[in-house]
């Protein structure tokens, strides 16, 4: 069941879309969303799922991981879906049944709402699955460094973002390990109802914690011991540098997100 | 030879618990570590051997007395990262000590900390990577690997720091037998081909057979001090200091009891084997 | 005697249908005694720990069957609890799990979880933390502030308050000290003398397994490579060394002086068993 959550795993590969520089991918994923939200016809939702595609036939990342990724907010699209289905109302009812009634609008808005949910989320798994997460920090600390004039700490940001990240396999497994110590115990976790549910994952979750805050004292002393003090002064193994290939992706972010603006003013 | 470490009655203690007496782990350890030298520090949990090593490169400071690592003492602050550079530490659980995501992200993470040029820190990792035999998992994910080698990708990141020497902290005491000899194997290779200075924190008894120096600790103090020989025949002194001798020792020690004609110090199997059939066959 | 457990053609595959698809057990068939010491020995991915989750129903077979006391623990998947209670699983690093306040409190959640109640239920909290050697003024402490030592014998004691029939424990001394691991063994081994109970002992420690065991069940790549009394199994050195596993350094030397042409039975495994063999050997003066 945990092992369904794949957030912040990262395939690595060599295709063009593991090599782009992290500030693009970072960019171009804004660009997207951007796209998104301005996208409202059948035209443009297939202009972007086409571009989402494309990406994915580049990146080699296989459409089985994409999909899994959904798995976690499946309820979320599903509520969605049903929410703007039923509750939205039209000029013309397709269906009308007792108080459920389903308009064209509804139908309409259903369909695109879930189309955006599950384009964003799977735009924004493409970038984390074929983007190391530190490279992707790095990505973010370099865009954000500007702010650091504004006394933002962005690098402490961009390292305790990293670290989450690097920690999220390792909880996972501690987890699973920890639920079957308790189920040996006698543990339930499948059956009572919402309070008891509650009360069982006590068991989980005080040596889950305690388990973190170990972990994060030794961490913090191996991270000294290996002469870390702060960003100051420090160099990368990975300097970013902007390709030829980052400005033609940027080029075809940019030109693709203004394409769909300007086909929302058409009404398109 | 010259030093690398020197402790000056060194003493050290924990907080207390509200209105308790603060619990001295090190009362007065007067040591001196050898450069190149490859050092095992023996003793039960509890004898100060975890609180020693965590003086050697300054993650605990002196309550009393000093530490001294090639000449700097670790109570000057300004001196500290120096220190950390020169003194390498790898720490017990593998998990809590790998930064980062992608093994030579995590090997660089220390020179980048030191602020070596770019170039230069490629070179590091891919030598420190070749150095411990992970070269070929440059780019894999740390946790998907076994524990002996998330250790030597431990040790890795620390000899990207091109230290003199490397304290491993119960660095074997969660990995299996052979991830135990992974390691092993990996700092003797280090000590022989490198000349780096290996400081061992243990309690498995036959990690020290091949040391040049055994060093028992037993309540906050040096106990016992010497090469692995002169150390092992003590056997009534270190059981007395719950750790156990290796078999080879014990073995021997009931024989010459029985009256039987043979040396205690034959800590290897063959040794062992060598002087019992010589004592059995001239009887 | 009777089995108190059967395994019978057990297989188990992670990932079915993915690329990463293997067994972690296959095709496994051995049966454990009423009352026998069990020891398990292999490395890491051997399967061990795959399969020691099998015999109290924390994972299901992929195929193949677990018979607990004759009956297939999975007949019922509804009273799947029940057999977590009768065969009592003690993981790597135990310590990790506590989580109550007070250790008496933590040692009462399995059998609490068992329904037990009122005096029974206080009963099997005391004789478990005795059994373990925990002292009654430890009971009102948290745990969080015992010995590392301490810690996992209040997790062991979790277990055994359940009163299980059969016990497994999975590397019970890793990273204690060799006063630790003797004293903690010590607790074990009077556990079984005296409650007459099954043990399953899994160790990567062959020293620890031999010493202990009366019968060593061997596992290599998800299969059993051997299984015995002590004797036999280390009769089997070599085969040992060749599947990379260790042999007790006893055994080790018993073979190094047999290669010296000492007339010696090299499947001794204790320094007291050699001892006694090359004292023999001086008496009767057989030396070549």
């Amino acid at each position: 069941m945990l092992k369904d959550i794949t957030l912040g795993q990262y395939f690595p590969g060599t295709t063009v879309a593991h090599k782009l520089d992290p500030r693009t991918k970072i960019l171009l994923v804004v660009l997207y969303i951007t796209a998104l939200f301005c996208a409202k016809s059948l035209v443009t939702y297939g202009v972007m799922a086409l571009c989402l595609a494309v990406c994915v036939y580049i990146s080699k990342v296989s459409i089985k991981a994409l999909v899994r990724g959904l798995k976690p907010v499946l309820f979320i699209i599903i509520f969605t879906g049903i929410l703007n289905l039923f509750f939205t109302s039209g000029d013309r009812y397709l269906v009308e049944w007792g108080f459920l009634r389903i308009s064209d609008t509804g139908l309409r808005n259903a369909v695109f709402m879930v189309l955006r949910i599950m384009l964003l989320i799977m735009g924004t798994f493409l970038m984390t699955y074929t983007t190391s997460p530190i490279s992707l920090t790095d990505g973010l600390e370099q865009l954000l460094n500007g702010l650091k004039r504004f006394h933002v700490p962005v690098h402490e940001l961009a390292m305790m973002m990293s670290i989450a990240l690097r920690f999220i396999p390792t909880l996972i497994e501690e987890t699973d390990k920890i639920m079957s110590a308790q189920r040996a115990r006698g543990a339930d976790f499948e059956s009572g109802n919402l309070v008891q549910r509650a009360k069982a994952l006590i068991p989980i979750l005080v040596p889950l914690f305690i388990s973190a805050f170990r972990r994060a004292d030794e961490l913090a002393t191996a991270m000294e011991c290996r002469c870390y003090h702060g960003g100051e002064g420090r160099t990368k193994l990975r300097v970013l540098q902007y390709e030829r290939r980052d400005y033609i992706a940027l080029a075809l972010g940019v030109a693709v997100t203004v394409g769909v603006i300007v086909l929302r003013r058409f009404g398109i | 030879m010259s030093t690398m470490i020197e402790t000056e009655s060194l003493r050290f203690a924990y907080p207390a618990d509200e209105g308790g007496e603060p619990v001295f782990a090190l009362r007065g350890v007067d040591l001196e570590i050898e450069k190149g030298s490859f050092v095992v520090v023996l003793g039960h949990n509890g004898s100060g051997k975890s609180t020693l090593a965590k003086t050697f490169n300054g993650v605990l400071l002196p309550a009393g007395g000093k530490v001294y690592v090639e000449g700097m003492d670790t109570l000057d602050e300004k001196l500290l990262l120096a220190i950390r550079q020169r003194v390498g530490m790898v720490f017990q659980n593998p998990d809590n000590q790998i930064v980062a995501n992608v093994v030579e992200e995590d090997v660089a993470f220390a020179p980048e900390n030191l602020g070596v040029p770019t170039e230069e820190i490629r070179r590091r990792v891919d030598d420190a990577l070749r150095a411990v035999g992970m070269y070929e998992f440059v780019t894999h994910a740390p946790h998907l690997l076994s524990g002996g080698q998330k250790q030597r990708i431990a040790i890795a990141g620390v000899i990207a720091m091109e230290p003199d020497c490397i304290v491993l902290d119960e660095a074997t005491a969660m990995l299996d037998p052979i991830g135990r000899q992974e390691v092993l194997s990996t700092v003797h290779k280090l000590n022989r081909e490198k000349g780096i200075t290996v400081i061992l924190i243990t309690h498995h008894m036959n990690e020290a057979e091949a040391a040049d120096r055994v060093i028992v600790m037993d309540d906050g103090k040096v106990a016992m001090d010497g090469t692995p020989r002169e150390v092992f025949v003590r056997v009534e002194d270190l059981r007395a200091m719950g750790l156990t001798t290796p078999d080879t020792v014990d073995l021997l020690d009931r024989l010459k009891k029985d009256g039987l004609d043979v040396p205690l110090d034959a800590l290897t199997v063959e040794a062992c084997a060598d002087a019992i059939a010589k004592a059995v066959a001239g009887d | 005697m009777e089995p108190i457990l059967e395994i019978k053609n057990l297989t188990h595959t992670y990932g079915i249908g993915t690329p990463f698809q293997r067994s972690a057990v296959e095709d496994m068939s051995f049966s454990v005694d009423a009352g026998e010491f069990l020891g398990i020995i292999g490395h890491t991915g051997s399967g061990k720990s795959t399969l020691i989750q099998h015999l109290n129903g924390l994972l299901k077979p992929t195929n193949g069957q677990v018979l607990l006391n004759g009956k297939d623990i999975w007949a019922e998947p509804k009273k799947i609890r029940d057999v977590r209670f009768r065969v009592g699983l003690v993981f790597q690093y135990p310590e990790y799990q506590l989580f109550e306040e007070t250790v008496y409190k933590d040692i009462a959640f399995g059998p609490a979880n068992q329904g037990k109640t009122g005096d029974e239920l206080d009963r099997c909290i005391r004789e478990a933390a005795r059994l373990v050697g925990i002292r009654d003024d430890q009971l009102d402490k948290s745990p969080f502030e015992l010995s590392g030592g301490q810690k996992r014998r209040v997790a062991l004691a979790g277990v055994l308050a359940m009163e299980p029939e059969v016990l497994i424990l999975d590397e019970p001394t890793a990273g204690l000290d060799p006063a630790g691991r003797e004293n903690l063994m010590a607790n074990i081994r009077d556990y079984h003398r005296n409650k007459n109970k099954t043990i399953i002992l899994v160790s990567h420690s062959m020293d620890e397994i031999a010493q202990n065991v009366d019968r060593i069940l061997v596992l290599k790549s998800a299969h059993v490579l051997m299984s015995g009394a002590p004797a036999e199994v280390f009769a089997r050195a070599d085969e040992l060394i060749t599947a990379g596993l260790d042999v007790p350094q006893v055994t080790r030397i018993a073979m190094a002086l047999k290669a010296r042409g000492v007339e010696i039975d090299p499947a001794v495994y204790t320094v007291e068993a050699l001892e006694r063999e090359l004292l023999a050997l001086r008496k009767g003066g057989a030396v070549c």
